[in-house]
C-alpha cells in the first residue's frame, strides 16, 4: 500500500439550506475542494460519496452516478459510488478513497459527504434519521437516537458518576468553537446554564446536548503522496498516516458493554499501530459528538483519557481548543452542525486545514498530528482516521 | 404498510420466544440464523427457547421526545432489560406508579399494544416490562 | 359427566378516576352521584391497553394457575364490544399470545355486557358433547362512555378468562339458562364512538325482567332456593341494580357482597359479572353453591349454577394475583390524563 495525501478541501456552510438542492450542495462542495487542490477535472479516477438516506430525505437512489453526473464527469465514465453506514457514511467514504489509491487502483479521488435533510417535514427526518437504529427490536419499541445514547449515558453515569454539567461543558466548548468557525450551522456561543435548562429529550440528554441535523455538504481530494507535486506545494498536503473501521452489534442492547463504543477502540488501536503513534501523539482531533456523551465516550474510547474521566476532562477544560487535547475545534457535530452523510468529511476537512495552518481564530498551535473519529449510529461502525503534515 | 414484516415476528414479541444454540447452550433472543458465539457450528443446532420474562433492568431513561405512535404515551421509561437467560433487549417500563426505576430493579414482561400501522392499518402487539 | 371451569385468570388497568374528579369536570354533585350508582372509582386503560392486551393477561393467569399445555384448548372465544378490530377477532390474537396450537376453532361474541358468558355457555356445549377437550371463554371490554354522560362515571375496562374443562374441574357449572328478546335499551351504531342508550328504559322492562326471568327459571330447573346459595353475583352496570335485583330474588348482602365490584372498579361491560366470579372463585370453599345471572343490553340475560369442587385446593394460585391485589394495585389519573388515554381529546386534531 502506497502513501496517500490529502490535496484539497472544501464545504458548505451547514445549516437549514431552503434555497439549495441536494446536487447543488455536493457539487458546490466538490469544485470547493478540486479549487483548493489545483486537480483538474480530468485527473479525477474516481469518486466515493457519503450519503446516509438521499432516499428517504429526497427520494433519490443512485447517488454515486447523480454526483458525478452534476460534477460534469459522467463523459470521462469514471467509477462513482455511494457509501451508506449512517452518520458514518463519510467517514466510510473517505476510507474507501484512501483504499482506491493505497492500493494504486486511482491516482486521485474526490471523496464527498452530502446530506439534504430539510425537504422533508421534522417527523420524517426523526423517522429517518431512526433508521440507524435496529428497526425491528430497538426502534419499533419505542427507542430513538437519542434515547440509546441516553441508555449509555445513564449507565455511564452510574458507573462513573458523570453528571449533566459535564454533559453541558462539552456542549458549551464546543459552541465556543464553533463561533470562530465561518461555515458552522450555530456559530455563537452558549453558556452551561442554557443547555441546563433545555427542554429534556431523553433523560439526561437535553436539547442542547444534542447535535442538530440538517443540510450540507463536505468534499476532500486524495491523491497519491508522490504525485502532489504534479498538483500543489507539499507544504499544502496532509498525508493520511492510518485509515482503519470497525463494526459492532447494530443493536445498542448487543454490546458487550454499554459505556464504551468497541468499535471506536478497536478502529483506534489498529490506527495508532499503523501509524506508530500513542493518543499522546494527536495534537487535535475531530470526534463524533452527536450528542455530548457521544464525545466524552470519544475521548476515552481514543485512549486520550481514562475510561469514566471522560466527564471531568471536558469540565476541567482540557479538550478546549487552547487545552491541552483539543477537540472538535471546528464546533464538533454540535455547533457545526451534522448532515449525517457529510460529517465524517467535514472532520477530514477541519482536520487539513489544523495541519496546514490554515484554521484561522480556532487555529491549535503547532498542529503536527490531527484524528478524525466518525462513528455510525449507536456505535455499529466506527472510522479513526490519523492524519499527519507532509516532510 | 409492511404487514408480513412484522407478523412474521408475531411469535418471538408477543412470548418472548428466542432460540438456543444446542451447541454452546448459548441462549439468543432474538433468534437469529447464526450463533454469534460459534457461527458455523451452529448451523441446524438452534432450537426455539421460550424465555421467562423475568429481568433486571440494567439502564433507562425517560423519553420526552416522543417518535410517531408513541406520542400518548410520553414521557416513558424506556430501559435496556437484562433477561434471566442472558440476552439484553430495550423495551419500556409501564406500571411505575409512585417508584423510582432505578439500575437493577427486578422487572417482568407484560403484554401490551406496541404501535399500529396509522388508523386503518395492523395493530402491533409485544413486550413491556412491569415492576416485578 | 362433569363439565366445568378448570381455571381462571382475571386483569384490570392499574390507573383509576375518582368519581368526584369526573362530576368536578361536568359540575355535578359527586355525593349524589355516589349515592344514585353506587360507583366510586373505575378502572382507566393506559394507551398501550385495550381489549386485546387485558384478555392476555387474564388468560396467562388463567393458564399459569391450571398448569395445563395451551395446546390442549380447542376453542378460543372472546366477547366484548370494544374488541379492537371490526373485522379480525380478539379471538386469533389470544390464540398466539397464549401459544395454542393452530388447530382450534374461534370467534368473537358481541352481546353487550353478557358476551363473556355467552362465550363460556358456547364452551360449555363443546367439551360437553365431546368436540373439544377444553374452551378458552374470555369476557372482556374497555368501554367508553360520552363525555358528561352518566355512563361516563361507570364504563370501565378489565377481563376475565376461563378454561372450561371436564378434567381437574375447580366449579362445576350444573345448569345455564338464558332469557333473550329483542329490547332497545343501550345499543351502538355501526361507525358510533359511543353508544346510546334509553335512560330509565334501561331499569324494569330490560335488565330487571331479563335477570329475574333466566334466573327464576335456572333455580326452578336447579332445584334451588336463593338461601341455599353461599355466594350470588349479577351484572352490575352500577352498584344499585345488582343489589336491587339480588334482594328481588331473595338474595342477602353476605351472599353478593363478594362478587360486587362496580363500586371500586367501575362496570367492566363484558368483565362485570365474570369479574365478580373471579373475585368468589378467590375465596370459595369446596361445596360452594354460587349464583351468576349476566345481562347484556339488546337484551339477554344468562344465568348459571355452579358448584365448587375438592380440586379448587389444587389450583397453582402462586405468583398470580387475588382480584384484591389487583384492586389494590392502583393510581388515580386527572380528568385530562383519562381523556388523554381514552382519545376523548386527540392531539394535533382539527375540531
Amino acid at each position: 500500500m502506497r502513501d496517500v495525501a490529502i490535496i484539497g478541501q472544501g464545504m458548505t456552510k451547514f445549516g437549514e439550506l431552503w434555497e439549495r438542492s441536494l446536487r447543488q450542495l455536493v457539487t458546490e462542495a466538490g469544485l470547493a475542494a478540486v479549487k483548493d487542490a489545483g486537480v483538474p477535472g480530468d485527473r479525477i479516477d474516481a469518486m466515493y460519496v457519503g450519503s446516509m438516506s438521499a432516499g428517504r430525505f429526497v427520494g433519490q437512489e443512485h447517488v454515486g452516478a447523480l454526483v458525478v453526473d452534476e460534477a460534469g464527469l459522467a463523459h470521462h465514465h469514471i467509477p462513482s459510488t455511494r457509501i451508506e453506514a449512517a452518520d458514518a457514511s463519510g467517514g466510510v467514504a473517505l476510507r474507501q478513497g484512501y483504499l482506491a489509491v493505497a492500493s494504486g487502483d486511482a491516482d486521485v479521488v474526490v471523496v464527498g459527504g452530502v446530506e439534504k435533510m430539510t425537504d422533508v417535514i421534522d417527523q420524517e427526518q426523526t423517522n429517518t434519521l431512526a433508521t440507524v437504529l435496529d428497526q425491528e427490536w430497538e426502534a419499533f419499541f419505542g427507542a430513538t437516537f437519542p434515547s440509546v445514547y441516553a441508555l449509555m449515558a445513564q449507565r455511564h453515569a452510574h458507573k462513573y458518576g458523570t453528571t449533566a454539567a459535564q454533559l453541558a461543558a462539552v456542549s458549551v466548548k464546543n459552541h465556543e468553537h464553533g463561533a470562530m468557525n465561518p461555515n458552522a450551522a450555530y456559530p455563537f456561543a452558549i453558556t452551561k446554564d442554557a443547555v441546563l435548562k433545555s427542554p429534556m429529550v431523553a433523560d439526561p440528554l437535553r436539547m442542547l446536548d444534542c447535535a442538530a441535523n440538517l443540510d450540507g455538504a463536505a468534499a476532500v481530494v486524495l491523491c497519491a503522496a508522490d504525485k502532489v507535486a504534479e498538483f500543489t506545494r507539499k507544504d499544502r498536503a496532509v498525508k493520511i498516516l492510518a485509515s482503519h473501521q470497525a463494526s459492532d452489534t447494530l443493536a445498542m442492547h448487543d454490546r458487550a458493554s454499554i459505556t464504551e463504543l468497541a468499535a471506536t477502540k478497536h478502529a483506534a488501536k489498529r490506527a495508532y499501530e499503523r501509524a506508530r503513534l500513542t493518543p499522546a501523539d494527536i495534537d487535535v482531533a475531530e470526534v463524533h459528538d452527536a450528542f455530548t456523551i457521544a464525545e466524552i465516550l470519544a475521548i476515552e474510547d481514543l485512549g486520550f483519557y481514562a475510561k469514566g474521566s471522560g466527564g471531568a476532562a471536558a469540565e476541567k477544560g482540557l479538550t478546549s481548543w487552547k487545552g491541552e487535547k483539543p477537540v472538535n475545534t471546528s464546533g464538533g457535530l454540535k455547533a457545526r452542525g451534522h448532515p449525517p452523510g457529510a460529517t465524517g468529511v467535514a472532520q477530514a476537512a477541519e482536520i487539513v486545514q489544523q495541519l496546514r495552518g490554515e484554521a484561522g481564530k480556532r487555529q491549535v498551535a503547532d498542529a503536527e498530528i490531527g484524528l478524525a473519529h466518525n462513528v455510525g449510529g449507536s456505535g455499529g461502525t466506527a472510522v479513526v482516521t490519523i492524519f499527519g503534515r507532509m516532510k | 404498510m409492511a404487514v408480513p414484516r412484522f407478523w412474521r415476528e408475531n411469535h418471538e414479541r408477543y412470548n418472548l420466544k428466542g432460540a438456543k444454540c444446542t451447541n454452546c447452550a448459548t441462549i439468543l433472543f432474538p433468534a437469529r440464523s447464526l450463533c454469534p458465539k460459534c457461527r458455523h457450528a451452529s448451523v441446524g443446532k438452534l432450537v426455539p427457547q421460550s424465555l421467562s420474562g423475568e429481568g433486571v433492568v440494567e439502564s433507562f431513561t425517560t423519553v420526552h421526545s416522543a417518535p410517531a405512535g408513541f406520542e400518548l404515551q410520553a414521557p416513558y421509561v424506556l430501559a435496556i432489560v437484562r433477561l434471566a437467560e442472558g440476552p439484553r433487549v430495550t423495551a419500556q417500563i409501564v406500571d411505575v406508579g409512585g417508584k423510582t426505576v432505578a439500575v437493577g430493579m427486578k422487572v417482568r414482561k407484560v403484554f401490551r399494544r406496541i404501535n399500529q400501522d396509522g388508523e386503518s392499518g395492523v395493530l402491533h402487539y409485544g413486550y413491556k416490562f412491569a415492576v416485578a | 359427566m362433569t363439565v366445568g371451569i378448570v381455571s381462571y385468570g382475571a386483569a384490570i388497568p392499574r390507573y383509576r378516576i375518582k368519581s368526584e374528579e369526573i362530576a368536578r369536570v361536568w359540575g355535578e354533585d359527586p355525593d349524589s352521584i355516589k349515592k344514585g350508582l353506587n360507583v366510586h372509582e373505575k378502572t382507566v386503560p393506559s394507551p398501550d391497553q385495550d381489549t386485546t392486551t387485558l384478555s392476555v393477561e387474564a388468560a396467562r393467569v388463567a393458564i399459569k394457575r391450571g398448569r395445563f399445555d395451551p395446546k390442549t384448548i380447542g376453542a378460543i372465544y372472546v366477547g366484548s364490544e370494544s374488541h379492537v378490530y371490526a373485522v379480525k377477532p380478539t379471538a386469533t390474537i389470544l390464540s398466539e399470545a397464549i401459544e395454542a396450537s393452530p388447530y382450534l376453532t374461534a370467534a368473537d361474541f358481541e352481546f353487550a355486557c353478557k358476551a363473556g358468558t355467552a362465550a363460556i355457555q358456547t364452551c360449555v356445549g363443546l367439551v360437553g358433547a365431546g368436540m373439544i377437550e377444553r374452551g378458552l371463554a374470555v369476557g372482556a371490554d374497555t368501554s367508553q362512555g360520552a363525555p358528561g354522560d352518566a355512563l361516563e362515571y361507570s364504563a370501565s375496562a378489565g377481563a376475565a378468562a376461563f378454561v372450561i374443562g371436564r378434567e381437574r374441574v375447580i366449579a362445576s357449572i350444573n345448569h345455564t339458562v338464558s332469557y333473550t328478546t329483542d329490547t332497545p335499551d343501550f345499543w351502538r351504531r355501526e361507525g358510533q364512538r359511543y353508544p346510546t342508550h334509553g335512560g330509565r328504559f334501561t331499569g324494569e322492562p330490560s335488565y330487571f325482567r331479563h335477570v329475574q326471568a333466566a334466573s327464576e327459571r335456572l333455580m326452578e330447573r336447579a332445584d334451588m332456593k336463593p338461601a341455599s346459595y353461599q355466594y350470588a353475583v349479577f351484572h352490575q352496570p352500577n352498584g344499585k341494580f345488582p343489589i336491587r335485583v339480588a334482594q328481588k330474588l331473595g338474595f342477602n348482602e353476605p351472599q353478593f357482597k363478594t362478587g360486587l365490584l362496580t363500586p371500586i372498579i367501575g362496570n367492566t361491560y363484558s368483565g362485570s359479572s365474570v369479574l365478580g366470579l373471579c373475585a368468589i372463585l378467590d375465596e370459595a370453599k369446596p361445596g360452594d353453591r354460587i349464583f351468576m345471572c349476566a345481562y347484556g343490553s339488546g337484551a339477554g340475560a344468562d344465568a348459571f349454577d355452579i358448584t365448587v369442587t375438592d380440586e379448587i385446593r389444587n389450583l397453582h394460585r402462586e405468583g398470580t394475583p387475588t382480584m384484591k391485589q389487583l384492586i389494590d394495585d392502583k393510581e388515580y389519573v386527572d380528568y385530562a390524563t383519562y381523556a388523554k388515554f381514552r382519545g376523548k381529546i386527540i392531539k394535533g386534531a382539527s375540531a
